[in-house]
């Protein structure tokens, strides 16, 4: 299989102030995305993931370090013409409409008209947009620009899709949506590579992940390598019990009428409170067993940081 | 192609700016006025129309320029819309041509509306259409080329109100830079004299344009100096282009 995205040994730094002063953003950055996964990008606010998106698509130059897509150098045309990407709150030219606006990025890329016609029609239906195409940018909501913001970014019919936290400002159904999207990038054989640091998504698609920290990546790796199965403890939901009844068994954190949330640690008093549950004909409304997750790993290194 | 895209969004950017339409209601404003300063004049009244309306388009053309011209680059770094335009396949040469032609493409628009009043004001007056102007007009468009490729360049680093400040020291230095010429002539030789015609090299020389009194009064000007002239405008265009894409090529984005 290809490889999508090399990164080497990249660093950066941006001189700050008004006598300058020099701080490293990236200090040797070094991954590799393969063709057809979804690869998560995640680190806390201002670890450098941005950076590294800006300096992959030429938008700043690294001081040191190799980028290469689909093994071409990232600044040639021919690799820029692999490349889709949706920036962060993306704000767009507002006195064009939804339609005007892909026809020009379309343009960018040398489509013929109906191509083109073709093309921005596919994309207005996939994000939802159809009936909005001739409404001027600056009419739009927050959740729609990054809609349009995506499909601006697939115009080219990119192998490489780059985003830029494109579940930010999306409401749940909205953030489905675009999960669903991108899932179906991967099924047309599409690399995505996602930043981002809603936890809970990158876990739900991402097939490999690396988390980058101060400018450098911490772990990398496929989700399962990364996050134990081990189970931390189990909350169960009972009711029909009393909270005395269960005293030694596990943690009684909250009672809401009848109902209580109860956090068994051992598998043994586990197997006591369900004993416990049936011989009183109580009932179990809930037993989740509480996995390590992936913001879990995520808090424990950037504290550790 | 990619540039003819990007320069018709600039225009279409343009257009859509309500300044635009502030300074060309004012420039019709001054053209149109011209006529009751003409009632004040004892001589030939057609004559201070046309000096009016020609000193009108070139300042409300220079106004236009300026004040278009620093906002536009600016406006995409600082919007963030540059972004993904540079993400797509397009060298950032091409982007700075885009913008740059965009907005020559837009002064045209607007200098030809305003020529129409212009023209139209004298053809009252005359019955005639006096095609000399378009000489003088011809000039002006490529005074107001020069100084979007200045507005352009301090769009590339700096904000828009900078940049005005600056280009309009640009524009006033130009018109004042032709007194360097004769204080040349009139000095000694020595190292002062080489000082000034090193100083009066890198000036603009915005005067070179300026051919309203030999039209408005019908004077025979050599071809060689309109050729002069030309070439001027359009190496010193280059020269200031070459600086911005310079400027632009290595810059970051953050």
């Amino acid at each position: 299989m290809a490889t999508a995205l090399r990164i080497e040994d990249l660093h950066k730094s941006f001189k700050i102030g008004f006598i300058p002063k020099k701080k490293e953003i990236l200090k040797g950055i070094s991954f590799s995305i393969q063709e057809g996964e979804i690869f998560g990008y995640l680190g806390p606010n201002g670890a450098g993931k941005t950076t590294t998106l800006k300096c992959v698509l030429g938008l700043i130059f690294p001081e040191r370090g190799k980028i290469e897509i689909f093994d071409q150098p990232h600044l040639s045309l021919q690799a820029k013409e692999q490349v889709g990407f949706l920036p962060e709150n993306p704000y767009f030219y507002d006195y064009l409409t939804a339609w005007e606006f892909l026809g020009f990025y379309g343009q960018l890329f040398l489509l013929k008209k109906k191509e083109k016609e073709e093309k921005i029609n596919y994309l207005l239906e996939l994000v939802g947009l159809k009936k909005d195409a001739n409404l001027q940018l600056r009419k739009f909501s927050r959740g729609m620009l990054q809609r349009v913001g995506l499909a601006q970014a697939l115009i080219n019919d990119p192998q490489l899709v780059l985003l830029d936290e494109p579940l930010g400002g999306l409401d749940p159904l909205g953030r489905k949506e675009l999960r669903d999207v991108i899932v179906r990038l991967k099924g047309e054989g599409k690399t995505v590579f996602l930043c981002s640091h809603i936890l809970q998504d990158i876990e739900m698609i991402c097939d490999r992940v690396a988390i980058i920290v101060n400018g450098q990546i911490i772990n990398q790796g496929t989700l399962q390598d990364l996050v134990q199965e081990k189970i931390f403890f189990t909350e169960v939901i009972i009711s029909g019990l009393d909270e005395k009844e269960l005293e030694g068994l596990g943690e009684c954190s909250s009672v809401h009428g009848e109902r209580i949330l109860l956090k068994v640690f051992e598998e043994e008093a586990l197997e006591r409170v369900l004993s416990l549950v049936q011989a009183q004909k109580a009932k179990i409304h809930s037993l989740i067993p509480r996995t390590e997750t992936l913001e879990d790993l995520f808090v424990e290194i950037v504290k550790e940081k | 192609m990619k540039i003819r895209a990007i320069a018709l969004n600039t225009f279409k950017e343009a257009i859509r700016d309500r300044i635009l339409y502030l300074l060309l209601f004012f420039a019709a404003l001054s053209i149109i006025l011209s006529r009751a300063l003409a009632l004040l004049t004892v001589g030939d009244r057609v004559k201070i129309i046309k000096d009016v309306g020609l000193a009108s388009l070139s300042l409300f053309g220079a106004l236009m320029a300026i004040l278009i011209g620093t906002s536009l680059v600016y406006k995409e770094i600082d919007k963030k819309t540059i972004f993904t335009l540079l993400s797509k396949p397009v060298h950032r040469l091409e982007f700075l041509l885009g913008k740059f032609f965009g907005l020559v493409f837009t002064l045209l628009v607007m200098l030809s509306l305003m020529s129409l009043i212009f023209l139209a004001l004298i053809f009252f007056h005359t019955f005639k259409i006096e095609w000399k102007m378009l000489i003088a007009i011809f000039f002006i468009f490529l005074e107001l080329v020069l100084i979007t490729s200045v507005a352009t360049l301090f769009s590339c680093f700096s904000t828009p109100i900078l940049s005005s400040i600056f280009s309009l020291s640009f524009y006033l230095i130009g018109h004042l830079s032709w007194g360097l010429e004769t204080l040349i002539r009139k000095i000694q030789s020595g190292i002062v004299k080489a000082f000034v015609q090193i100083l009066y090299l890198f000036l603009p020389d915005l005067e070179n344009f300026n051919f309203k009194t030999e039209v408005v009064h019908g004077l025979q000007v050599p071809t060689k100096i309109y050729l002069f002239s030309t070439l001027y405008g359009i190496v010193y265009t280059l020269f200031i282009l070459t600086l911005a894409i310079l400027v632009f090529r290595r810059r970051d984005f953050i």
